[in-house]
Formats: C-alpha cells, sequence, structure tokens
C-alpha cells in the first residue's frame, strides 16, 4: 500500500509505535495480555457476558454503579502503585555513576502516568464511588437525579482510564509532569503522541466528572426525603454537596485549558507559546484554578467519611456538627482564593504572593476546627477500635502533620527555597494519603457490609493497616529530609553518594506500602470465603446512627420499601432509640429507572473519538463522533425510561428480610 | 417537602410514608440544567478571561480596528436577539397548546440562528482571507477561539432545535416535550446573555482599543 494511504488509515499509527524496544514494557503486555485473556475466556466460559451486560454495565442503580467506581480505582491503583514502585527503585538505584534501571525516555513517563493516574483514575473513582453508593442512601432517595447520565458519567471514567492505559502499549504517554506545563507540553517540545494520550484521557473523563457533579448537587437538593432538612443532613452528604459544587465550578475551567492547549497543539495557535504574544503562565495560571479545588474535591468526602466513623465508633453524636458544616462551606469557598500558591516562584510580585499565602494559611483554621470536633467526638466516648475507626485515627496524626508542612509552604520565602523539591513531594503525598487514601479505605471498610452483606476480615484488614501506615511513614519521612537538603522533584539520577541512603529507606518504605496493598487484596479474597462467618443480616452491623443503615444489606434495588421520614441529625440512631418499627404490610409498587445501554456505547464512541484525534485518524475521529450525534439523539427518542417493581416483588424481597431478621434473634 | 412529618394522631413519630406517590418526571430537570449552564458560563467566563490576557496582544499583526466591520456585527447581533424574541414567542404557544403556531416560531428561531452562523462564518472567512488567521497572533487565537465557541453552541442549539421540532411535529406537545422546550429555550437565552458580553467586549471595546 502506499504511504499516503496508510497515513490515510492509520494516522501516524505505525508498528514502531508499538514499543517492542522496551523489554519492561513487553514483560508487562504478555502479563497483562496473559491476565486479560484468562478473564475473557473465563467469563466466556461461564456465561457471564450476558449477565455482566444485563446487570451491571447497563444498570442505572447508583449502588452498582458506585461499585463499579470503585473496582476501577482499585483496580487503577494497581497500576498507579506500580509506577510508584519503579521511581522509587529507581531513584534508590541510580548512584555512583549508575543510570538505574529506567532510561529517561520512559523514567518521564512513568513520573507522569503516576501522578495522572492516582488523581484522576485512583482517587476520584474512589471518591465518586462512595458518593454515588452511599449519599441516596444516606438521604432516603431511590436514586439519583439522573440515573441514565450517572451510567454515562461512569463510562467516560473508564473511557478516559481505558486511553491511559492503551498509551502504556500503543506510543507513549506524556513526559511532562502530571500537569503538563507549556512550552514543554506545547507541539514544539512534546511532538509526540504522549501529550495528546494525556489530554483526550482528561477531556472523555473530565465530561464524566462534570456531569455527575450535576447529578449529586441534584440529588442532594431535590430527593431528601421528609424531614431531612439542610441542617438535618448527615455530614458525609454534606461534604459530598460541596465537593460536587466545587466539581461543577472547576472541572470546566480544566476543560478549557486543555482545549486551549489542544488548539495550539492540532491547529497552531499561540495561547500558551513563547512568541506571538502567547502566555505560558497563563496556563499555569488556569489548570492551578482547576487544580486547587480538585485537592479539597477530593479530600472534603473524606473528611465526611471520618466524621460518620468517629460518631459511629465513638457511640456519640458527632461533636459540633454545625461548625463541621460550616467548616465545610468555608473550605469549599477558600479553595478557591489559594491557587496561586502553587507558584510563588513565578514572579507575581510579593503583595500578590503575600495575599495567596495568607488565605492559604487561613485554611487550616476551619480544618482545625474539624480536627477538634473529631477529638473531642471521641473525647469520652466508648470508643471501639475497629478498621474504620484504626484508619481515622491514622489520618487524624498524618494528617495533622501534612496539615503543618503544609502551612510551611504557605509562607513564600520559605517556598522559595522548597518550591519543587521533594519536602513538597513529602507534603502533598503526606496530605493525600494521609486524608484521602486513608479516607477511602476507612470508607470502604465501613461501608463494605452495607454493599455486600458481609464484614471485611479484620485479621487481613489489620495487617494493611499496619503495612501502610509504616510504610507510608518510611516512604516519605525521608524525602522531607531529602528535600529540606535541597534535592528537588523528578531527578533520575544522583550524584552525591550521602544522599543514597535516604532513596534506599524510601524505597523499603515503598515495598511495605506494596505488601499493605496485597494485604488488602488478601482481605477481599478472604471476605469473600469467609463470608458466611462475617455475614451481618441486621443490615447495622456497626450500631451506626444514619439512614443508610436502616435498610438491607445489601439494599433492595428499590432502597426502601418506604420512603424513610426523619426528625434528627442521627435518623437512624433516632429511629432505634425511639422504638421504630419495620413496616411488614401495605407495600405498593415502585416506579424505578429502566436499565439502558446508551451510556456504555456513547462512551465507547467517545473513547474511539479521543483515540482518533491522538493518532490522527481523522476518519475515526470524526465516524464515532458522527455515531455520538446519532446515538445521543436516539436515545431522546426513547420517552418509556421506568418501569415499575410490582408489589409482589416488593413483599417477596420484604418478607426474605423479615425472615433473616426473625433468624438472628 | 411538604408532607407531615408531625407526630400522628395517635401521638406516634411516623418514620416513613405509607403513602407516597413517586417525584413526577422530570422533577429535578431544571434545577440540573440551571447548573449545567452555569458550568457552561464557566468555559465562557474561562474564554473571556483568556481574552482579557492575550486581546492585546497582536504580535505585530492586525488589530481590532483593522478588522471589525461593526456594521455587519450589529446585524449578526441582531439576528440572535430576535431569534431569542421568537423563541419567546415559541414559549408563549405552546402554553396556549398550539402546536403549529409553536413549530412556526420555532422555525423562525432557527433560520434567524442560521442567518446569525452564516454571517459568522462570513466574517471568519473574510479575516483569514486578509491574514488574520487564528494562527496570527494570540489576540486572534483568543477570538477565533471564544466567539467560535460560542457559534458553536449556536450550531448545537440548532440541532436540538430541529430535533425537538421532530419530536413535537411526532407526539405533540406532551409533558416531556415541553420540558425540552423550556431546556432549549433557557439554553437559547443563556447564548443571547453571552452574546452581549462577546459584542461589548471583543467587539465594541476592541474597537475602542
Amino acid at each position: 500500500m502506499s504511504p499516503d494511504l496508510l497515513k490515510l488509515i492509520f494516522g501516524r499509527l505505525g508498528i514502531d509505535s508499538l514499543p517492542l524496544h522496551e523489554p519492561i514494557l513487553v514483560g508487562t503486555f504478555v502479563m497483562v495480555a496473559l491476565g486479560g485473556g484468562a478473564l475473557f475466556a473465563g467469563l466466556t466460559y461461564f456465561r457471564l457476558w450476558g449477565y455482566l451486560w444485563r446487570e451491571w454495565f447497563t444498570t442505572v442503580d447508583h449502588k452498582r454503579i458506585g461499585i463499579m467506581y470503585m473496582i476501577l480505582g482499585i483496580v487503577m491503583l494497581l497500576r498507579g502503585f506500580v509506577d510508584a514502585l519503579m521511581m522509587r527503585a529507581q531513584q534508590a538505584l541510580a548512584f555512583g555513576g549508575s543510570e538505574g534501571f529506567l532510561p529517561a525516555h520512559h523514567y518521564d513517563q512513568v513520573f507522569t502516568a503516576h501522578g495522572v493516574i492516582m488523581i484522576f483514575f485512583v482517587a476520584m473513582p474512589l471518591v465518586t464511588g462512595l458518593m454515588n453508593y452511599v449519599v441516596p442512601l444516606q438521604i432516603g432517595a431511590r436514586d439519583v437525579s439522573f440515573p441514565f447520565l450517572n451510567n454515562f458519567s461512569f463510562w467516560m471514567t473508564v473511557g478516559g482510564a481505558v486511553l491511559v492505559m492503551a498509551s502504556l502499549f500503543i506510543g507513549e504517554f506524556a513526559r511532562t509532569g502530571w500537569l503538563a506545563y507549556p512550552p514543554l507540553s506545547n507541539i514544539g517540545y512534546s511532538p509526540d503522541v504522549g501529550v495528546d494520550y494525556y489530554i483526550w484521557a482528561l477531556q472523555v473523563a473530565g465530561v464524566g466528572t462534570t456531569l455527575s457533579g450535576i447529578n449529586l448537587i441534584c440529588t442532594i437538593v431535590k430527593l431528601r426525603c421528609p424531614g431531612m432538612t439542610m441542617m438535618k443532613m448527615p455530614v458525609f452528604t454534606w461534604t459530598a454537596l460541596c465537593t460536587n459544587i466545587l466539581i461543577v465550578a472547576s472541572f470546566p475551567v480544566l476543560t478549557v485549558v486543555l482545549a486551549l492547549l489542544s488548539l495550539d497543539r492540532y491547529v497552531g495557535t499561540n495561547f500558551f507559546t513563547n512568541d506571538f504574544g502567547g502566555s505560558p503562565m497563563m496556563y499555569v495560571n488556569l489548570i492551578w484554578i482547576w487544580g486547587h479545588p480538585e485537592v479539597y474535591i477530593l479530600v472534603l468526602p473524606a473528611f465526611g467519611i471520618f466524621s460518620e466513623v468517629t460518631s459511629t465508633f465513638s457511640g456519640k453524636r458527632l461533636f459540633g456538627y454545625t461548625s463541621m458544616v460550616y467548616a465545610t462551606v468555608v473550605i469549599t469557598i477558600l479553595s478557591y482564593l489559594v491557587w496561586l500558591h502553587h507558584f510563588f516562584t513565578m514572579g507575581s510580585g510579593a503583595s500578590v504572593n503575600s495575599f495567596f499565602g495568607i488565605t492559604t494559611m487561613i485554611i487550616s483554621i476551619p480544618t482545625g476546627a474539624k480536627m477538634f470536633n473529631w477529638l473531642f467526638t471521641m473525647y469520652r466516648g466508648r470508643i471501639r477500635f475497629e478498621l474504620p475507626m484504626l484508619w481515622t485515627i491514622a489520618f487524624m496524626l498524618t494528617f495533622v502533620l501534612g496539615g503543618m508542612t503544609g502551612v510551611l509552604l504557605a509562607v513564600p520565602p520559605a517556598d522559595f527555597v522548597l518550591h519543587n523539591s521533594l519536602f513538597l513531594i513529602a507534603h502533598f503525598h503526606n496530605v493525600i494519603i494521609g486524608g484521602v487514601v486513608f479516607g477511602a479505605f476507612a470508607g470502604i471498610n465501613y461501608w463494605f457490609p452495607k454493599a455486600f452483606g458481609f464484614k471485611l476480615d479484620p485479621f487481613w484488614g489489620k495487617l494493611s493497616f499496619w503495612f501502610w501506615v509504616t510504610g507510608f511513614y518510611m516512604a516519605f519521612m525521608p524525602l522531607y529530609v531529602l528535600g529540606l537538603m535541597g534535592v528537588t522533584r523528578r531527578l533520575r539520577v544522583f550524584d552525591d553518594p550521602s544522599l543514597q541512603i535516604w532513596f534506599v529507606i524510601a524505597a523499603i518504605g515503598a515495598g511495605l506500602v506494596f505488601l499493605g496493598i496485597l494485604s488488602m487484596l488478601m482481605q477481599f479474597a478472604v471476605s469473600f470465603l469467609k463470608r458466611e462467618q462475617l455475614k451481618d443480616v441486621t443490615g447495622d452491623p456497626w450500631d451506626a446512627r444514619t439512614l443508610e443503615w436502616a435498610t438491607s444489606s445489601p439494599p433492595p434495588d428499590y432502597n426502601f420499601a418506604f420512603t424513610p421520614v426523619v426528625h434528627d441529625n442521627d435518623a437512624w440512631w433516632d429511629m432505634k432509640k425511639r422504638g421504630y418499627q419495620r413496616p411488614l404490610m401495605g407495600f405498593k409498587p415502585i416506579h424505578m429507572p429502566s436499565s439502558t445501554g446508551t451510556g456504555i456505547i456513547l462512551a465507547g464512541f467517545a473513547t474511539a473519538m479521543g483515540f482518533g484525534l491522538i493518532w490522527y485518524i481523522w476518519w475515526l475521529a470524526a465516524a464515532s463522533f458522527i455515531a455520538m450525534l446519532v446515538v445521543g439523539i436516539g436515545h431522546t427518542f426513547n420517552y418509556h425510561r421506568d418501569f415499575d417493581i410490582p408489589a409482589d416483588d416488593v413483599i417477596r424481597t420484604e418478607d426474605a428480610r423479615t425472615k433473616l431478621l426473625a433468624g438472628a434473634k | 417537602m411538604t408532607v407531615a412529618v408531625n407526630p400522628s394522631q395517635t401521638g406516634e413519630p411516623v418514620f416513613y410514608l405509607a403513602d407516597e406517590h413517586p417525584h413526577p418526571e422530570g422533577y429535578s430537570t431544571s434545577l440540573g440544567f440551571w447548573i449545567y449552564l452555569m458550568s457552561d458560563c464557566l468555559i465562557f467566563a474561562m474564554l473571556f478571561a483568556a481574552f482579557g490576557v492575550l486581546g492585546a496582544n497582536y504580535a505585530a499583526g492586525p488589530a481590532p480596528k483593522d478588522l471589525f466591520d461593526l456594521n455587519l456585527v450589529a446585524v449578526n447581533t441582531s439576528m440572535l436577539l430576535l431569534s431569542s424574541i421568537t423563541y419567546g414567542f415559541a414559549m408563549l404557544t405552546m402554553q396556549q397548546n398550539k402546536i403549529a403556531q409553536t413549530q412556526m416560531w420555532l422555525a423562525i428561531t432557527g433560520l434567524f440562528g442560521v442567518a446569525f452562523i452564516s454571517i459568522e462564518l462570513t466574517e471568519f472567512a473574510h479575516m483569514i482571507h486578509e491574514g488574520a488567521t487564528p494562527q496570527r497572533s494570540a489576540f486572534l487565537s483568543s477570538f477565533f477561539t471564544l466567539v467560535g465557541t460560542h457559534g458553536l453552541h449556536v450550531s448545537c442549539g440548532l440541532i436540538w432545535l430541529v430535533t425537538l421540532m421532530v419530536q413535537v411535529w411526532r407526539f405533540g406537545l406532551i409533558e416531556a416535550n415541553r420540558r425540552r422546550l423550556m431546556c432549549l429555550s433557557m439554553f437559547w437565552h443563556f447564548l443571547d446573555v453571552v452574546w452581549i458580553g462577546v459584542f461589548t467586549f471583543v467587539y465594541l471595546l476592541g474597537v475602542l482599543r
């Protein structure tokens, strides 16, 4: 075939785009192919595809979508963590003339992919998954406001993750760092597909994130059960509301910044170029206007989880509910007023730097208030040291440390010394792992019995906990030291042999965290095998306080046979105290949304369009775009999107639960 | 949330609704669409900000004075403003359940929209012909992106308008279609408001600069 025709069909994709010369990648590919092939064969052999399609892929049930988000987050955690291990190993080895085992070309992709994956495809799905699962249950709703949109949002997030994973074996990923600052990320310095993978992965996933933000705001505003006024909402729902407001108010900014960067790269405009009047600094400003709120998008729901866990496992009403809500709202607002602290060294001048330094320090006040609220909730409480509570205590210690180094970095003169050093790396891992990751784990351990009807195994859970916590401290405390000594981030080789010992300690720490992750996977497996022993039929294994524990575990499709009526902040606690009797008759048909395959199909075309744009396969991009339009418009011609669960089915489900409850007593 | 949450007659607290009615279809739609519009508004805010930063970076190329024909822009603006009025008429006739008239006003709105897009494309073609391409300077990059994004929104609105006309034709002014026409109405007026910003900050202030 002529080169022109090949180019028309495949764009810039060719045999040489496959990383056949990189043994690490070839090995990974072989393993992934074997694993994926085995999974595919297994699913086919056991005839599970139909089940998966009907019950999971096309579902609009917020609970199943929530679980799928969690699975996505955990799978991507493995990928992101392997990147981390490779970096730690490289930095521990590359001393005394050694080049380590990663060439620069590969190493730069590894640190970029690590950041992108951990934020967008681990932390975000974990947080969104928990919100998706828990919020409708906590507010006594049957589903979210827009169930189809929820399914579509999830699959768009998956589409982004698929593009990032594809970059591992087809072409390459960006070598720019996780925020892809121009001019480095512009076409002149990054002419290959890496940055394009970055752009389209985030654009596809970003659409999903924005839409799910709108969805959850509407759900919380419109679908609360009777009696649940704003100030009677559980704190997790409050933090979810604030987080989703932040999502809607910040992700469009990311969309625009990346769109402008793509225009620069594809069309040759001059937004972020060095010549023709472009301004690379505008990119840095704009992306951090999204980036800083993003940090709070991740951590606010974690704060909510800790609030639920602390009051449940201390057996007490949360201390300072009102102040907790106001602290959350204040953090939401302040998160927009601090973005410039990410680049004090850019040269904005003393006045601007002082303003942003001070606003940054002010954020520690509402955060500190929260910390004291948790402490006072525990004070004189009857604390049960179950797994969620352990993670919460580890969070409180770790996050205070990370917060204090954050306040330190907020002082502009100090930041001039520490900017882009390993001190910064240690700081943000300290707050993101100590806050978001520990929060997600507390949430997983807390709500797992709600989702599946059996508790997680405490032995492997505790093992995972101790590996994670000790591993975290071993991995990141040396980085504080190195940062103070002046070591900057993203270095591949080192000259000064006296630094090596710190990197070796950090690598051992990363190894411990790895054991923590393995223990967690073990915990899931063991718990599944021991599910009969760990079973909970009451629906309320922790003697908890909020509405999600009022229904069975796992909850029926319709969540609550009758919509609850709420009189108190701790609605379920109030019901238990006042002798609530579960209704046993009078069930009626329940109106529910129907499943649809449109979401996954649309997201599939969006992903194909992204792939076409990345490789300049224009026909593919155009065809996928038109297909999206046709499928999307076609979907609006379907006016019958819901059905009634017959009363008989409700009676059968509820009777089964009555029997189980009777058996438990 | 008007359901009584007070204790029942017997004094026992009520913990669930024995007799409930599901939320009507589209219960959250207008709120959801408003929030979507606000997120879209942020997209425009960012593009305006980019234009504010880069709008005077001509890179020794053409400036607004050399490029903008305010008469043409005035005609164009009137197209869009008139289309908003005619959309308003469509909504009024929709309230009166007059399908034919609603369709007619929607069609007129669409024609104004097409006129707007055509004039805008003519203007773009003219500028590009004169060498004022998006690649020429940061000013032109941000100009084409801001105005082009607005035009893209109007084009999407047109596709949506045609779709809705087909749906009204086939299914009548049923509740779902009324809700959809209402959403498009908000979208269309929103684009009008954005255009007033474009007209003022890009064209009028640009020529003054």
